[in-house]
């Protein structure tokens, strides 16, 4: 990676001023972020502390990623960040500068499920849905990984994505489809 | 969160001068404790100083007697090295416990142990393993890094650079999760080492320490037996929703002897 | 049988929107000119609010308004009402307290909202909300139902003396003593059932927006009833009229119950819309929503069972105090009375029951309907209550439960506790189950896990539920101030496909599918060419929402019903059309034939004819070919079934790992059996999460300990076992379709499985008791008290 400098300034800080400097700062000076966002080249402005999840549903309009939680327990939003599964509340958009960000938008391609996706619908591995983008893209750094997995190694891997309608049984078999057809190349 | 300057300096050096000049900066590593601790709004640094940048802080070397790690080294890349195990398995395993597969993904070796939460795995290792913290400044045995809750021997301007983990003749750790979040509620490194039987325990006091009781114990016999008997006193053990320090004491135990039957031949 | 019909495990049509990212759920919506708001919630747990000063807040940039109780009483804005009133023994109504969606005078828990911080950004929003100053005159609180029945407890509510909101009773005291009376042997236990937060993965939001030129407000909210949100919040909080108030719920991430309340922000955001004429957007953050959804669960029980020599149950007696927490939630008092009391005749022949419930107020989140609400607990106690009358009478737990089962010709059977079963088979889904879990060999599971130093124990549950709720006028009669009924609407469009307009709600339970599966069914129509519509009272005519799984036993009989009178309809244009008489029309997979004739039009065609009548039957018969139907059931269902479940504990840690787990319900019959599955799945992985891992803790001082996903331990893929589920099927009488509703079943069946396996495994210990959740160091000391 390019050891890029970044110097992301403020005027003051509000949290530890009083009411009366707070009334008087200006605002955030905003950062300037380039990445590439499911293969596509983009940028835009953020504050210091815009989380990426925050960058991905607010700046670029990819709701796809959701949030669950405020203590990184839920998974909803894992992305990919160079290729590795990442829970995108818990870094910062700065932090993704000249990254390579993949969301379950940027999954299927030219209108095509991937065989995870496919698996997911075929075996009844979501209900209402919320988790479901963060279970794909977790499953997906599992099987690069793990080409293989048994249920105990699925179920262990998917320690950090939580879904509440499931009962988890149909994740951990689409989990395994979804690999199989991966393995096979379909 | 509340606002902050950013930075994401491209050395050591410069890491430092904003460090130098900014009273409540920190440091980020992987952040997977920093970040949602500022997100609860719990901690408020003026600035925050980016090591991602800084080329050579991260890397997995076999230097003979030891595997040295890059502070900036991810969870997930000390698990799945070949070098490490193959030279110490017990710390593949313990980075392979720690969190979840994101947090894996994300947090890192230097992070972690500056940190020095009582809960944290990776204390247990660097105490257990006997190993040496290299800083930008000096080096520092484990034994005197850690020095309580939150707080360890590093200075205000020091910068963790590598952990180098002299290799065991066989080491083990056996961890109690915490069923919600997965930090320790108690977890216990044990480990036979040319400088001596040593058995570190994270989760149960205010930071990492070594069960000096265990360790004679487990001297004159590396078995599980050997334990049987020996206590710890709840006295000073850490005490939650999850478990009481009465509790912990007794993990300590039922960890240790665990640590010890799989340390295997 | 036809494709993709009644009884098919189709895939969902749902689906590819979520698997795709594509979802819209209420926090990816986003209108011109949004802001945002931020709620100030009290961080005390009883104050008076001495002061609230927000002017430093309103002058940092970026901030719209800042605004508080007293504004919205300023404006008129009534409390959020309660849905539900409960009687006292003596006649006399429950204590019915006000609750402003923010205080004005008082705070009553951590959470209660304070003041909302209007902003052009969240992050502006939370920076100024620090700057709001609440003077909090702090008052003592009473935290829980020991405080708060402790004599001399302060007081949440003056016109709630003793803390209680209702005394209530239900059953036949004077039967009931005389059975004790008579008793050859006598059980009894004290339970707790565990506070639980319902945790759906998606947090609530809402969206209030004002059109101004049209006097026009929308309400985008995670609900799982829009319609009865527009009714509570325009009728009883605003003033608002139905036709000026659109209340949409899109996608919604799970509910489990806590979507079903009329909340706070709801009205807080419609409330403000108009106040500052933008969209304002409101999002909980997950440690917000620990302080802000409703709870659920939290009683403490006595309960006592007689019996006579043989084991016979001939008297129950309970005893029953719930939380409702500090205000009274939609639903809350119906839940320990009505959904709780009704059900503890169980499965069982108990001739003489009677049962006394306190509902208690505390300083502590509102309490309502969870995932079962009220059955859970009622099926918790007894099933408890049940395996210690077995070991009093020296029974098999199996035995005991099948000399006091109801027997099948024994229906309907009229309970003492006000239901009647209309149909069941209890002792054929016992007799499943033993077989699906190979209950026989558990034996030689057990010495297994034995020989690598791990305790094994089995349990059992036979529970039963009332469901489909619920018939209006029994509702009614029992303290309901709404309709309980649904609506459902089929319009068929001029080249044939379906558009269903339906007053059920789908936040995962699969409606766009298993409802066109039925409209594919009755007519013929191709599966794909059906769109299931919800979730919008701009759109859909009426209905009563999504809760006590009873979308399928009423909102699909709706549907069904309204099906009905379109397969009339078409048969009449058929007949015309093939100048034919109406009787000899037969419609079958989408044909209109005359019968023993190869003379037939298609459906599709008929519709055509409705809606471009050139030749039509004008003159007795409207064009169009669009049909509603509301439907009040005649009874609830009775969904019932046995749960197995195993359990392995180690010893030296306390730790309870759930090994097997196997379901046989009768929910009747079965839409789509793979959908019917996930909900068992889901259901069970939510009743072991009560019992073994999930629990609210509140300190004496009323701080929520276990306020976030850190400390709340929802289980884990790793926490959860494979099911063996099965169905056994007596299907309901009283309605067309046969169903009786499977959304909640797993966690009413599966915690007191799952406590009396791991009773049963730590039997040798002689531990006869352990309260939910049975956490690693509970077990632990459990053990430990009975090695001394």
């Amino acid at each position: 990676m390019a050891a890029a400098k970044a110097v992301h300034k403020k005027t003051t800080r509000p949290g530890a001023a009083g009411p009366e400097e707070l009334q008087q700062q200006d605002g955030l000076m905003p950062t300037k972020v380039s990445l590439t966002l499911n293969g596509e080249a983009v940028s835009t402005e953020v504050d210091s502390r815009t989380l990426l999840v925050e960058l991905i549903r607010e700046n670029f309009i990819k709701t796809g990623t959701h949030v669950g939680c405020d203590t990184s327990q839920c998974g909803a939003c894992v992305v990919h960040v160079d290729g590795r599964s990442v829970k995108s509340c818990t870094m910062l958009a700065l932090q993704a500068e000249g990254a390579d960000i993949r969301t379950i938008e940027g999954v299927a391609t030219d209108g095509e499920l991937h065989p995870m996706q496919e698996a997911f619908r075929e075996h009844h591995g979501l209900q209402c849905g919320y988790c479901t983008p963060g279970m794909i893209m977790s499953a997906l750094d599992l099987v690069k990984n793990n080409p293989d997995p048994d249920d105990r190694e699925i179920r262990e891997w998917l320690e950090g994505n939580l879904c509440r309608c499931t009962g988890y049984q149909n994740i951990v078999r689409a989990v395994k489809a979804g690999a199989e057809a991966m393995r096979s190349g379909e | 969160m509340y606002e902050f300057n950013y930075h994401r300096p491209a050395s050591l050096a410069e890491a430092k001068e904003i460090l130098a000049a900014n009273d409540e900066a920190k440091i980020v590593a992987g952040g997977m404790t920093l970040l949602p601790t500022m997100k609860m709004r719990l901690a408020q640094p003026s600035d925050l100083i980016d090591l991602s940048a800084i080329e050579g802080l991260d890397g997995i070397k076999d230097t003979g007697s030891a595997i040295e790690i890059g502070a900036m080294t991810r969870h997930a890349d000390v698990a799945s090295s070949d070098v490490v195990k193959a030279a110490i398995p017990a710390l593949a395993k313990l980075a392979d416990s720690i969190g979840d597969a994101q947090v894996r993904n994300r947090g890192t070796l230097g992070g972690s142990i500056a940190n020095s939460d009582p809960a944290a795995d990776y204390p247990a290792a660097v105490l257990g393993l006997g190993a040496t913290i290299r800083t930008d400044q000096r080096e520092i045995s484990a034994d005197d890094y850690f020095l309580g809750m939150f707080e360890t021997a590093l200075a205000a301007d020091e910068l963790v650079v590598a952990v180098s983990f002299p290799k065991p003749k066989k080491a083990a750790y056996a961890k109690f999760p915490n069923p919600a979040s997965r930090y320790a509620v108690v977890g216990v490194m044990v480990a036979d080492t040319d400088s001596g039987l040593r058995v570190a325990v994270t989760g149960a006091g205010a930071c990492a320490y070594r069960a000096t009781a265990f360790e004679e114990a487990l001297s004159s016999s590396l078995s599980a037996e050997a334990l049987e008997g020996l206590t710890t006193d709840s006295a000073d053990l850490n005490s939650d929703l999850h478990a009481s320090a009465e509790y912990r004491a007794h993990l300590v135990g039922v960890m240790a002897k665990r640590a010890v039957q799989s340390l295997g031949g | 049988m036809i494709k993709n019909g009644m009884g098919a495990a189709v895939r969902r049509k749902e689906d590819y929107r979520f698997i795709t990212g594509n979802g819209q759920y209420v926090d990816d919506i986003n209108r011109p000119n949004q802001v945002y708001a931020y709620i100030v919630r009290s961080p005390v747990a009883h104050a008076r609010l001495a002061s609230v000063d927000t002017a430093a807040a309103r002058a940092v940039p970026g901030v719209v308004a800042v605004l508080t109780g007293a504004d919205m009483a300023t404006d008129g804005i009534g409390g959020l009402p309660c849905g539900w009133g409960i009687h006292n023994k003596d006649g006399s109504p429950m204590a019915e307290p006000g609750h402003p969606p923010l205080a004005a005078e008082v705070v009553r828990y951590v959470g209660d909202q304070v003041a909302v911080v209007i902003a052009e950004s969240k992050a502006i929003a939370r920076d100024a909300s620090e700057l709001v100053e609440v003077d909090y005159d702090e008052l003592p609180a009473v935290a829980g139902l020991v405080a708060a029945s402790a004599d001399g407890a302060a007081l949440v509510w003056d016109e709630a003396p003793g803390n209680i909101c209702y005394d209530w009773e239900i059953g036949d005291q004077a039967a009931t003593e005389a059975a004790f009376a008579s008793a050859k042997q006598i059980a009894s236990i004290d339970v707790v059932n565990n506070r639980l937060i319902a945790n759906a993965m998606e947090p609530r939001s809402a969206i209030g927006e004002y059109d101004s030129g049209k006097d026009e407000h929308t309400l985008y909210t995670t609900s799982q009833n829009p319609h009865v949100i527009r009714l509570l919040m325009g009728a009883f909080v605003m003033g608002i009229p139905e036709h000026k108030l659109r209340v949409i719920a899109p996608d919604v991430g799970g509910g489990f119950g806590s979507k079903i309340f009329h909340y706070a922000e709801e009205a807080i955001v419609t409330w403000a819309a108009k106040k500052i004429k933008r969209p304002i957007k409101w999002t909980a953050e997950r440690s917000e929503s620990f302080i802000s959804d409703a709870h659920g669960r939290d009683h403490v029980t006595h309960a006592e069972m007689a019996m006579d020599e043989n084991g016979i149950f001939v008297g129950l007696r309970v005893s029953t105090r719930a939380n409702l927490g500090a205000y009274l939630s939609t639903f809350g008092p119906s839940v320990p009375t009505y959904l709780y009391a009704t059900l503890l005749a169980g499965t069982y022949k108990t001739p003489a029951i009677y049962a006394e419930v306190k509902g208690m107020f505390t300083n502590t989140v509102p309490v309502d309907a969870y995932r079962g609400a009220g059955r859970p607990e009622a099926s918790y106690l007894l099933e408890r209550l049940v395996d210690r009358a077995a070991k009093v009478a020296g029974l098999d737990p199996i035995e005991i439960r099948r000399r006091n089962f109801i027997q099948p010709d024994e229906f309907p059977y009229q309970t003492p506790v006000a239901l009647e079963y209309d149909t069941g088979d209890y002792g054929a889904a016992v007799d499943k189950a033993l077989e699906l879990g190979d209950y026989d060999s558990f034996d030689k599971r057990k010495a297994e896990s034995a020989g690598r130093g791990k305790l094994r124990g089995i349990g059992i549950s036979t529970y039963i539920e009332a469901c489909g709720l619920a018939p209006s006028n029994i509702a009614g009669a029992l303290g309901a101030r709404a309709g309980l009924y649904e609506a459902g609407t089929v319009r068929v469009n001029p080249t044939g496909s379906v558009t269903v307009l339906t007053g059920s709600h789908s936040h995962g339970q699969g409606h766009e599918t298993t409802f066109a599966q039925l409209v594919t069914e009755a007519l013929g129509v191709d599966f794909d060419l059906v769109e299931i519509v919800h979730g919008d009272t701009g759109k859909v005519p009426f209905g009563m929402g999504t809760y006590g799984s009873r979308s399928a036993a009423v909102g699909g009989v709706a549907l069904v019903n309204a099906l009905e009178k379109i397969r009339t309809k078409a048969k009449k244009i058929a007949a015309h059309l093939l100048e034919a008489s109406e009787e000899d029309i037969e419609f079958k997979e989408g044909q209109l034939t005359v019968a023993g004739t190869d003379k037939a039009v298609a459906f599709s065609d008929v519709a055509m004819a409705a809606y471009v009548p050139h030749n039509y039957p004008l003159e007795t018969l409207e064009p169009g070919l669009e049909e509603t139907a509301f439907y009040d059931p005649k009874n609830f269902t009775f969904p019932a079934g046995c749960h197995i479940c195993e359990v392995e504990i180690d010893p030296d840690t306390g730790v309870v790992d759930v090994v097997s787990f196997t379901a046989a319900d009768d929910f009747g019959r079965v839409i789509n059996p793979m959908i019917v599955e996930g909900q068992v799945h889901g259901g069970v992985a939510q009743g072991i999460g009560q019992a073994l891992y999930e629990q609210c803790i509140y300190d004496e001082s009323g701080q929520l300990m276990s306020g976030s996903l850190m400390d709340y331990c929802l289980p884990k893929a790793d926490n959860i076992p494979d099911f063996s589920v099965t169905t056994s099927v007596t299907p309901c009488t009283h309605n067309v379709l046969g169903v009786k509703g499977c959304g909640e079943a797993g966690a009413i069946g599966a915690p007191p499985a799952v406590i009396n396996a791991v009773l049963n495994a730590l039997a040798k210990y002689e531990v006869d008791d352990i309260q939910m959740p049975a956490t690693p160091e509970r077990v632990w000391r459990a053990i430990q008290s009975a090695a001394k």
